[in-house]
């Protein structure tokens, strides 16, 4: 049994964030939110639900209700695995995997996140990796995930990768593509006008 | 009928032996595709969770890339064998269509860079290739060591089923089991077929990650199954090279085979093992191959 | 106020109704008001708050016996609405009623139209066509046909019998015609109804016996509806009757034949007993059908499907009731008003794979287990598995194909009461425990709150949150061979994992599956979602917009017992006012031929659906009885000569009504 820190479970609406539904929600579909009926199916699908600090249908709750500190802080975002089950499933068509990334992206912005999960990490260790090269290389982003969060894990992971490297399905060669220039102007020309979708940079 | 093709990242590295055995597969049945010319990452996952618009635009470069190849047809139909690249490309091609600032936007992103796209993509996975415009009973002519007492555990994980596929129905997937049957093998009924197998938490949350690969790997054990079949290399990755510590973590001893449904078609054609990249496999299916088990 | 300005004497009022703010708030009704009286030949124009009122209507009458006035615009809401009430204060206060013509500035601009600015002028737009067309309009006479006196009621559920043994009571002559071999429909499946428990066979069968025997009612079961036409007070039917193969007037129900019958043992699904019991070939439905009478199912029975049996059942029936030889057969029927009473059909819960309908044989529909715990059902009233043994845990899902956009949107209504009934049911009988899984438990009527008490009080457990699956997957020993319910304890914000014997799927009303053919040949409209569409939501809740068809029961949207009780006696209640009345005047939008402009080309004739119109060999032109005319206008805009003209709808009205609004745009 937790020892008891004199909780305090009230809460005042001059804490809540009105705009924050909005921000989240500004994504392609978004808006159906405000429909959702706590009916819990997405919870109940998902398979990670039972190791989240909140449900996927109190984050929708919270989302809803501008619960900003709670939801950004929340570990939820970050062990959804996008397999969209809920999505699928949810009785009011609402893009509940879609929500999950939004948060992510946002906290990223707000540099909120659970500092304990090495996600967010990995997700700018792609993110680099594929802006600079157009591709990513595996080996390389895992190599620095764990150097930045857990090196000492570090060596339990190699000797599943000694393994790999021996059959050949990691190598240390960096994957890149050809006019990488194209690619940029791509990207970059999505940087200009950001449209109404939540967006977040780097 | 030719298909162009996008290996994504992952089958480069990875998931070769997927695109080995898939190449095999392919040539024996002689569907031919040609690989999109300088393809770029997909833009899944992670790229999702930093910046959505820019994962549209990597996204959009690869369809736009593929419509080259259009030379007067209708459209062109794009093989992604991987999971996370078959979602993220069809979200894109959905979502320029649905939703217009998006669509401008990519055009304008597109062009600038001088690339266009008119939106005559198909998005298709190799086991909607394979059922719907090739044909089972095409398949089965092909089969020379049928995959007969072979008991397979068919997994289609998440992302190839839900939520943009509509090639087979979303909550009990059939394709990949009568694919299986087509090739001789028995198949197992199991609820777990499209539950998630934990996705790169594997590697950032292991607790949790494992502990998801682990309920899939276990419950198609304990139906009875001898291997069990996948048709994406995150889920392939996390099924098998995770059982040393799903081991260890849950006292157990999983040495289970985990392979490509394409490795299992090889096998069921006769097709060299070595080209089917079998050795790149810790626990590959021969043991339950009709000689392994003489 | 400008004077009579032209024109003969043309004098046009024009009221404009803010309809409290319904107009007014969207559209700035004074700006309206001042736009129309700068309008040719208008000479009054006026804003009112609620121009459908008594001194609304006033201010018409005054206006024309003061002599300011002999045409009449209205701009207030849709025709539908009160097109009929300012027609008769026009003829009130003195005119032809066909002096008038309405602009819909409610429907058409203030609630589909967000700038205030745009909804003004396109209300001016409006009432400046209806202002340019009423100044051609032709004084018309209404005809009054005779109504006849005998009704209809399709469908012999709840609903069809109250509303047959209602008007039969009155005297009236009615046919009820039913699609199954037997009348009673759903509640005959019940065991008990909530939310008194009281036996639904106690209350059901003597009506349904009532209905048999009543001298004024003519039942025709196993029979369905070939055609209807005609129109309010004078539709003519036609009734497929369909074989039973045995006659129903020599048969008397004893079931020798069924004894006889060459197959010993039942061996095809009854489907009155959703396929859990068994029948043979030749077979009664229910111990109290009716009509109380056998019949044969050709598609099971050797000798329709081969022509080789003993006939054992022919040669056992000491009436000689049994005839191979049965045809289909259509009866033709004159009738004044109809009731249509189709009832509605259960979801399929194979629609939702996760829930394992159809795959795990220990999950079961609300409707089968409705037979399971009926005493005269395949059980004998025995809540049993399919192996026989009783369930010592039973989870009951709601709202399956309801309240759901991949499968239905809306709430079904009935199936939170009945979850609770079968709750009830199910413990008392089995002693099991019992789980409802809901999203928000729905007891809006007399009586169902306190009996949602009474379940909580019995120890039922509620659990707030909606199923995602159901599977054999087992995690714990526990689970093992046991179905596994999983779904959030909303109230908790914990996934649980429940195991159980029995999974009861609490599916939702649907719409019948031929309700669109049914709504085609009944010349109705359906709501988005399939149920007959009533008249008005709130004020004509058993008219459809076909004059003289009325609705009763699920067939207009999901209800219980109660209310569709209640509703098929206001149906019987508005088919009796229909009747009473004697006759019905029609609308004079009958077709007629300018001769001079008819060049003889024939188009017209064969395309009459109802034969109105003939050919003039001497003058070599078409001729159209107004008579037979139903003015649906197909002539009217097939001729090419533009010599046929419908009153009320005249090209030059329309014209006028288009330049109206060109002109002002
Ligand atoms: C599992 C379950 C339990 C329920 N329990 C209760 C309860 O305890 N208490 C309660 O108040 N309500 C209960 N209800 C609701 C109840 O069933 C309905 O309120 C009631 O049956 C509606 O009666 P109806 O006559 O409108 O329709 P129905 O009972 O559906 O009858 C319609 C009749 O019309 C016939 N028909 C259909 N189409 C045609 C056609 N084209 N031509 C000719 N005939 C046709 C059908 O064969 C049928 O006989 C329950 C519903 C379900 C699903
Ligand atoms: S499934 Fe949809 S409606 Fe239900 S709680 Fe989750 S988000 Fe809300
Ligand atoms: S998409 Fe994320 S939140 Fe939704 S079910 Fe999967 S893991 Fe859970
Ligand atoms: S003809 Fe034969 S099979 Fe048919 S009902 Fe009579 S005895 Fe039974
Ligand atoms: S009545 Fe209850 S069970 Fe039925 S749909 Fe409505 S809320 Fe769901």
């Amino acid at each position: 049994m937790p020892e008891w820190h004199g909780w305090q479970k009230l809460k005042y609406e001059a804490e809540l964030d009105p705009k924050f539904a909005d921000e989240i929600t500004a994504i392609p579909g978004g808006e159906k939110l405000a429909n959702c009926i706590q009916c819990g199916t997405c919870s109940g699908m998902c398979p990670l639900s039972t190791y989240m600090d909140y449900t996927p249908r109190q984050i929708v709750a919270m989302v809803r209700a501008g619960f900003k500190g709670e939801v950004l802080s929340s570990y939820t975002s970050w062990l959804c695995a996008s397999c969209y089950a809920c999505t699928v499933e949810c009785p009011k068509g609402i893009k509940i995997t879609d929500i999950m990334y939004s948060i992510k992206r946002r906290a990223i912005q707000e540099k909120v996140y659970p500092k304990k999960f090495p996600i967010p990490v990995l997700a700018k260790e792609f993110f680099g990796n594929v802006l600079r090269n157009g591709r990513s290389t595996e080996m390389l982003v895992v190599i620095k995930l764990y150097l930045k969060t857990a090196p000492l894990s570090m060596i339990n992971q190699a000797i599943m990768g000694m393994k790999l490297f021996f059959q050949g399905r990691i190598g240390l060669k960096m994957e890149s593509i050809k006019r990488k220039k194209e690619l940029q102007t791509v990207l970059n020309a999505m940087d200009k006008e950001a449209v109404s979708t939540g967006k977040g940079t780097l | 009928m030719s298909y162009t093709y996008f290996p994504g990242c992952s089958l480069k590295g990875l998931g070769k032996a997927y695109e080995e055995s898939l190449l095999s597969v392919f040539d024996k049945l002689g569907i031919e595709m040609t690989e999109i010319e300088d393809w770029n990452c997909c833009g899944a996952t992670s790229y999702n969770s930093m910046d959505e618009m820019k994962a549209f635009g990597l996204s959009a470069r690869n369809l736009a890339l593929a419509e080259k190849y259009l030379q007067g047809a209708e459209s062109v139909d794009i093989i992604a064998p991987c999971a996370a690249c078959y979602l993220v490309l069809n979200k894109t091609s959905r979502y320029l269509k649905e939703y217009p600032e998006i669509g401008k936007q990519v055009h304008d992103a597109l062009s600038e860079a001088g690339l266009s796209y008119a939106g005559l993509t198909n998005v298709r996975h190799p086991l909607d290739i394979l059922q719907n415009d090739f044909g089972l009973d095409k398949i089965k002519a092909h089969v020379k060591q049928p995959l007969k007492g072979l008991k397979v555990a068919c997994y289609y994980g998440c992302q190839i089923v839900r939520p943009y596929s509509t090639f087979d129905n979303q909550a009990n997937p059939m394709v990949m089991d009568n694919l299986m049957k087509a090739l001789g093998a028995e198949v197992i009924d199991w609820p777990l077929k499209t539950r998630c197998c934990g996705g790169s938490l594997t590697g950032t949350v292991q607790e949790v990650g494992v502990r998801l690969s682990y309920i899939i790997v276990k419950e198609a054990q304990k139906r009875g199954a001898d291997v069990v079949a996948t048709a994406c290399p995150l889920c392939q990755f996390n099924l098998e090279c995770y059982q040393d510590k799903m081991s260890g973590w849950y006292k157990d001893n999983l040495k289970f085979p985990v392979a490509y449904f394409t490795q299992l078609m090889g096998m069921a054609f006769g097709i060299d093992h070595k080209k089917l990249g079998m050795h790149r496999l810790f626990v590959p299916p021969k043991a339950a191959t009709p000689e392994g088990r003489i | 106020m400008p004077e009579n300005k032209s024109n003969g004497g043309l004098k046009i009022g024009v009221y404009v109704c803010d309809c409290g703010i319904n107009i007014a708030s969207k559209v700035n009704v004074a700006e309206v008001v001042e736009f129309a009286k700068n309008l040719p030949d208008v000479t009054v124009a006026k804003e009112y708050k609620f121009m459908c009122s008594d001194p609304g209507q006033d201010l018409i009458k005054q206006d024309i016996k003061d002599g300011k006035i002999n045409r009449v615009v209205v701009a207030s809401c849709s025709p539908l609405m009160h097109e009929n009430t300012f027609r008769r204060a026009t003829s009130e206060g003195g005119l032809n009623q066909y002096y008038f013509q309405m602009a819909n500035i409610r429907e058409h601009v203030s609630w589909v139209t967000a700038d205030k600015a745009a909804a003004t002028e396109k209300a001016k737009a409006l009432v400046a066509a209806a202002v340019r067309r009423v100044a051609i309009h032709q004084p018309l006479e209404r005809t009054r046909v005779p109504v006849n006196s005998t009704v209809l009621v399709v469908g012999g559920g709840i609903a069809g019998i109250h509303a047959a043994l209602t008007l039969a009571d009155a005297g009236k002559k009615v046919y009820l015609v039913e699609r199954e071999p037997t009348i009673g429909g759903h509640m005959a499946q019940f065991d008990k109804t909530f939310p008194t428990l009281d036996c639904a066979a106690c209350i059901l069968t003597p009506k349904m016996s009532a209905v048999r025997s009543h001298p004024n009612i003519t039942l025709w079961t196993y029979s369905e509806i070939a055609e209807v036409s005609g129109f309010v007070g004078n539709f003519k039917v036609k009734v497929k009757r369909k074989p039973r193969y045995v006659i129903e007037e020599l048969c008397v129900g004893c079931n020798l034949c069924v004894e006889a019958c060459v197959f010993k043992k039942p061996a095809f699904p009854n489907a009155f007993d959703e396929g859990l019991g068994k029948r043979k070939p030749i077979y009664m439905p229910f111990p109290q059908a009716t009509p109380s009478v056998v019949l044969i199912d050709p598609n099971t029975c050797s000798e329709l499907k081969t022509g080789k049996c003993k006939k054992l059942c022919a040669s056992v029936c000491e009436r000689n009731a049994i005839d191979f030889t049965q045809k289909e057969e259509f009866k033709e029927i004159d009738v004044g008003a109809i009731i249509l009473a189709t009832g509605y059909k259960a979801f399929d819960g194979k629609r939702i794979p996760r829930y394992g309908y159809g795959k795990y044989p220990n999950v079961y529909s609300s409707l089968e287990v409705e037979r399971l715990v009926n005493a005269s059902g395949p059980t004998g009233g025995e809540l049993v598995l399919k192996n026989g043994q009783k369930p010592k845990s039973v989870g009951i899902v709601h709202c399956v194909g309801s309240r759901d956009e991949n499968t239905n949107k809306y709430c079904s209504r009935v199936c939170c009461m009945y979850s609770l009934k079968l709750a009830h049911l199910i413990k008392e009988r089995t002693g099991a425990e019992v789980y409802n899984f809901y999203i928000d438990i729905r007891t809006p009527g007399k009586g169902y709150e306190e009996f949602y008490d009474k379940l909580l009080h019995e120890g039922v457990h509620f659990i707030r949150g909606r199923v995602a699956e159901i599977n054999d997957w087992a995690m714990t020993p526990d689970e093992q061979g046991k179905l596994i319910i999983r779904a959030e304890d909303t109230l908790v914000g914990m996934v649980r994992r429940i195991p159980v014997d029995m999974v009861v799927l609490a599916n939702g009303l649907e719409p019948q599956e031929d309700a669109e053919e049914v709504r085609r040949k009944f010349n109705i409209s359906c709501s988005s979602e399939g149920w007959f569409l009533e008249r008005h939501p709130k004020l004509a809740p058993v008219s459809t917009f076909t004059d003289g068809i009325f609705l009763a029961g699920a067939c207009q949207g999901p209800k219980d017992i109660p209310d569709t009780v209640a509703q098929a006696g206001a149906a019987s209640a508005e088919a009796m006012a229909l009747i009473d009345k004697g006759y019905v005047e029609l609308e004079p939008n009958t077709a007629y031929i300018r001769d001079e402009l008819c060049s003889g080309c024939h188009t017209c004739i064969p395309l009459c659906p109802y034969n109105a119109i003939s050919f003039n060999h001497e003058k070599k032109i078409a001729v159209l009885n107004g008579a037979l005319c139903k003015g649906c206008g197909t002539c009217v805009a097939a001729c090419p000569s533009g010599a046929l003209q419908q009153n009320l709808f005249t090209d030059e009205q329309i014209f006028q009504e288009i330049k109206g609004v060109m002109s002002y745009v």
